[in-house]
């Protein structure tokens, strides 16, 4: 038995010094090297949610550009996408392996709701940054001070249920208000919005609310009962593919309530899309804050000309789809943070700007909107614009709402 | 030592396959023993799919469901009632053993496809009703548990044995499902070499036959309806430990066809086949989403179609080339070519009968 045991030992006695093995750089922190930044992300490139994935590919469309440019103080910044299918459980893994595994120097705009806030806890416990999240879920600006390590990016979702909220008060005071929401953090954070919004008129004016399950096939039982229960005013909490079913389902109802679209799903393909599958949406009311590449007044505008510029990067993208414009600003604040870090980049310091030194004009968002964060404020985007859907296209009314200081 | 050097030739690729795996942690990173800590998980419950339906031939759609049961037992146990994990891990084979026999007593009357479309049903639901009682299961938020640190003599153990740093969480959930996995696979071992095992395959080959036979048709069923669903409760409960963090989606519908089919391509009605089958039903959807993307010979389009259409397509092109050439899975393929490597070597007749072998191409 001796030399077959002796052989076995001496072979894993080999693969041993051949499995370890360190260089020693420049860095300043995982991730970092002499000419590289490593930045890590998960979304949904497949699964229910699938229409965000082309996100990642529009934000690593920026960091190209950025690397043609000649990268941030000489280094270049590699941009990891895993896809996660907008399932926690699979998020849960992925963020364990770019962290462990490939080393990122920082979580960047990974998306959904129920998604980031499961790996919140294991990325604060690393202190590895977990930045711009792509959700709007009030809590990552909210509970900072327990998160250090989170951050948000776009106007919470409370924000915006407020001013919808006012919206309906001030133009249909006597609405009866049907509710369908996505059976999640995410849904449950723009009802409580709307029904803070609404206050002691909410018990009244909503006759109804009914949620969905993200795995499920549509929301056509949903829809019905809101119907049934003689809902006139619909609000549509939903990711794009529930939201085209449900703006399509209720024409198809031959029903004609006031609509109500929530940001995350409001770009003008997913509606013409939902035109195109016979909803009538003419009228239907969201808000804005970012540029929307098929409005013609920015043809001119040197933001949208950069943004075309960035995403001619992306073979897969489509230039007109709103999610990649939101990818390339979302990717702006994040170069931004990283330049103003220097050389001094560790992930303190990075998290020290993105969460409390931001003052930032981002040339891709609504000229008057800025991205700010102050050592008591941790909502970079707080100002949104109400846009309303007629002839085909969305159109700004009134002017830019501020919501900075309503959360509490 | 004439024991050791008269053992037959399988207890020394058992015994390399111990070594291998046991020292597997010192050799790789700590993320990396997780993943190795998930295709024993995925081992253990294809082991118990496998006495279900390699051994009793009886087919189920819904050991992911089983795994939903085990895993949210720990989880609850663990997060809610503060219950020490090590003591979570019978509890929840246990109960789910339970379900798993009851579940058992309406398959005796179900034929094989019926079978399959209850379990099927089982699966289905599953993530559903994990969602309804909110204040136990968490609805859709699910349940984040923080990760299990090693006992100090097993973490000094380890720094001892490499010389390196303390033990990490990641490899004690390793060793963890390592000793478990190397004991139920034991278990199974001996389960299907005695009495209990030749009824089973009795039945599977002839049901009439072996109640003729004076086999408790019945019985052995429910029997290996029950200990199936135990090892799927088990490694749900590892399973939870392992992420720490457990979902409805978590267990999705899909992930009882990747067990079926890791069951099938690792080989049905072999001891080491769930092995083979854990690291394929671990590795195949991580390589053909994560793989395929960073090669840069890919035209990028192509590649978005492959991970669009990704580990399905992949599942189904293989499960049929393995149906085709290999009917009997990895190890089938394994042991017929050893057989045939061993003909070849030792020339046309078998050395201690003098027969010809059947294949005439092998002279």
């Amino acid at each position: 038995m001796g030399p077959r045991l002796a052989a076995a030992a001496a072979f894993l006695v080999m693969a041993g010094a051949c499995g370890s093995s360190s260089g020693g750089t420049v860095a300043t922190d995982v991730g970092i090297t002499s000419n590289q930044i490593l930045l890590g992300n998960t979304i949904s490139q497949t699964g229910a949610a699938a229409a965000y994935g082309t996100i990642a590919n529009a934000e690593n469309a920026y960091f190209t550009y950025i690397n043609s440019k000649g990268g941030i103080n000489g280094r270049k910044i590699k941009f990891v996408i895993l896809d996660d299918a907008y399932n926690p459980a699979q998020t849960v893994p992925l963020t364990k392996q770019l962290v462990e595994q490939n080393q990122v120097f920082a979580m960047f705009s990974g998306l959904g709701t129920q998604d980031q806030t499961s790996v919140r806890d294991y990325l604060n416990t690393q202190k590895v940054p977990q930045l711009f999240v792509a959700t709007g879920a009030t809590t990552f600006g909210k509970d900072f001070n327990s998160n250090k390590w989170t951050l948000g990016w776009q106007p919470p979702y409370q924000g915006e249920s407020h001013i919808y909220a006012k919206d309906v008060l001030q133009n249909h005071p006597n609405a009866k208000i049907g509710v369908l929401y996505q059976n999640d953090d995410y849904g449950q954070d723009y009802l409580k919005g709307l029904i803070d919004g609404l206050g002691d008129k909410a018990s009244t004016m909503i006759v109804d609310k009914e949620s969905y399950d993200v795995t499920s096939a549509s929301p056509a039982s949903q829809l019905a009962i809101l119907h049934a229960k003689g809902a006139d005013t619909v609000f549509v909490f939903a990711i794009p593919k529930p939201t085209i079913q449900s703006l399509a389902i209720i024409t198809g109802l031959h029903w004609a309530p006031t609509i109500y679209v929530n940001s995350v799903s409001n770009v003008a393909t997913y509606m013409k899309l939902a035109e195109k599958s016979g909803a009538k949406i003419d009228g239907a009311i969201s808000v804005g804050y970012i540029k929307d590449p098929t409005d013609p007044q920015w043809t001119n505008d040197d933001g949208m000309k950069l943004y075309r510029q960035v995403i001619a990067n992306c073979s897969t993208c489509d230039a007109n789809n709103g999610f990649n414009i939101y990818g390339v600003a979302v990717a702006y604040t994040m170069v931004d943070v990283l330049t103003q870090a220097g050389s001094n980049l560790s992930r303190a310091n990075v998290m020290k700007i993105a969460s409390s030194q931001l003052n930032e004009t981002n040339p891709f968002l609504l000229p008057g909107i800025t991205v700010t964060t102050t050592s008591g404020d941790h909502f970079p985007i707080m100002q949104e614009q109400v846009i309303q859907w007629t002839g085909d296209a969305w159109h700004l009314q009134g002017s830019i709402i501020n919501e900075r200081g309503t959360i509490k | 030592m004439r024991f050791v050097g008269r053992a037959p030739r399988r207890y020394w690729l058992i015994a390399l396959g111990v070594i291998v795996f046991a020292g597997l942690p010192t050799q790789v990173t700590s993320f990396q023993s997780l993943e190795w800590a998930e295709v024993l998980i995925f081992a253990i419950v294809i082991m118990g799919l496998n006495l279900l339906v390699g051994y009793s031939g009886q087919i189920s759609l819904g050991h992911g469901a089983f795994m939903a049961v085990g895993a949210y037992t720990t989880a609850i146990l663990v997060h809610r009632y503060h219950v020490d994990y090590l003591l979570t891990i019978p509890i929840a084979g246990l109960l789910t053993g339970l379900v798993g026999f009851f579940l058992g007593i309406p398959a005796l009357r179900l034929s094989p496809l019926y079978l399959a479309l209850a379990t099927f049903a089982l699966a289905v639901i599953t993530p559903s009703l994990i969602k309804r009682p909110e204040n136990l299961t968490q609805g859709t938020q699910g349940i984040l548990l923080a990760p299990q640190q090693p006992p100090d003599w097993a973490s000094s153990l380890f720094a001892g044995v490499t010389g390196g740093p303390a033990m990490t969480s990641d490899q004690w959930l390793y060793y963890l499902c390592f000793i478990v996995a190397a004991a139920l696979f034991w278990v199974a071992w001996n389960i299907v070499r005695r009495r209990p095992g030749r009824a089973l395959m009795a039945i599977r080959d002839g049901e009439v036959a072996a109640a003729a036979s004076g086999v408790n048709v019945a019985g052995y069923k429910t029997l290996a309806f029950g200990l199936s669903a135990f090892y799927a409760g088990v490694a749900g409960a590892l399973y939870a430990l392992a992420t720490g963090f457990v979902s409805p989606d978590t267990f999705p519908v899909s992930l009882s066809f990747q067990l079926l089919v890791g069951a099938v391509i690792g080989g049905l009605g072999s001891i080491a086949g769930p092995l083979f089958g854990g690291i394929f039903t671990f590795w195949l959807p991580i390589i053909s989403s994560q793989f395929v993307q960073t090669q840069d010979w890919i035209p990028d389009q192509v590649a978005s179609v492959f991970k669009n259409a990704g580990p399905a397509v992949t599942y189904g092109a293989l499960l049929i080339l393995i149906m085709i050439f290999a009917p009997n899975g990895l190890v089938g393929l394994i042991l017929s070519a050893y057989a045939r490597l061993r003909s070849r070597l030792r020339g046309v007749g078998e050395r201690t009968t003098g027969q010809l072998p059947p294949d005439p191409q092998t002279i």
